[in-house]
């Protein structure tokens, strides 16, 4: 008998691997981008059923809701045209994907053959709330918190500096 | 209390990781190698929540969280950088920068 969270857990984990297959098969970015969001908010349904309620939230907020609108403005910003779809049929034609598809599908087998055969048969299901991750997060990895601000600030001032329209050639002779 | 075997959310996260992989190698639009990107990033912090959860600890959350920082850092830079690249050569193609003639 299947409960509920075993079962929103294979469907959601369903939904995410097939909404992944579409967003990278797309010809037209703004498509891949929409499957994307679907790919992310089913993950963040799959880390609910593991007991991870934060971080579950945090995929929407940060992931489908920040990281995947930068992309959208992006493309906006591209204001690609039907040109760049036909461009992207010709890349895509040709059976120039064949190769990259059955290497990674060879990696993957390999990674699913080690994880079945390894180890005794142990359930997911262990729930770490906010508290405890809130907790540990500003205990023993209060060093990575800071670093990773760093990089945060770092990234910023880089997007920043790359970011500014590019100087004339009459500016950089000054 | 749930009870999916591990296995099944380590195999999730790399069924993700291949198919980001695939991605990443078949594409030849800058974007969609910055889309691959993501997805393989999200494989790996689903794999580390899913043995977090085995153990009920912490950690595996908590390095999703680095990993969300690092994305987030990677995907602003990548593009800035992509913005960049298409006001100079006006396309997305990664093959269109062969200028050093590597």
């Amino acid at each position: 008998m299947m409960t509920f969270m075993e079962f929103a857990f294979y469907i959601a984990a369903a939904v995410a691997v097939t909404s992944t297959l579409l967003a990278i098969t797309r010809l037209v970015a703004v498509h891949a981008l929409l499957y994307l969001i679907v790919s992310l908010l089913a993950v963040a349904v799959v880390f609910y059923t593991m007991g991870a309620p934060l971080v579950a939230a945090l995929e929407v907020i940060i992931y489908a809701g920040a990281i995947v609108v930068l992309f959208v403005f992006v493309v906006m910003m591209l204001n690609l045209g039907t040109q760049a779809r036909e461009e992207e049929r010709q890349w895509l034609a040709g059976g120039a994907w064949i190769g990259p598809v059955i290497l990674s599908a060879l990696l993957l087998l390999e990674v699913i053959y080690l994880i079945a055969r390894v180890g005794p048969y142990s359930n997911m299901g262990g729930v770490a709330d906010p508290k405890q991750v809130g907790i540990a997060l500003y205990g023993p990895y209060l060093v990575g918190v800071e670093l990773s601000s760093m990089l945060l600030l770092g990234a910023l001032v880089g997007a920043c500096h790359l970011g500014r329209p590019a100087p004339t050639r009459k500016e950089v002779r000054g | 209390m749930t009870v999916i075997p591990m296995s099944h959310g380590l195999i999730l996260g790399g069924v993700l990781f291949a198919l980001g992989l695939a991605g990443l190698l078949m594409r030849r639009n800058l974007l969609f190698i910055l889309i691959s990107l993501e997805i393989m990033l999200n494989g790996a912090g689903v794999a580390f929540v899913a043995a977090g959860s085995r153990w009920g600890q912490p950690d595996g959350q908590i390095m999703f969280l680095f990993i969300l920082a690092a994305a987030a850092a990677e995907v602003s830079v990548g593009l800035a950088l992509l913005l960049r690249f298409y006001r100079l050569h006006n396309t997305l193609d990664a093959d269109s920068t062969s200028e050093m003639r590597g």
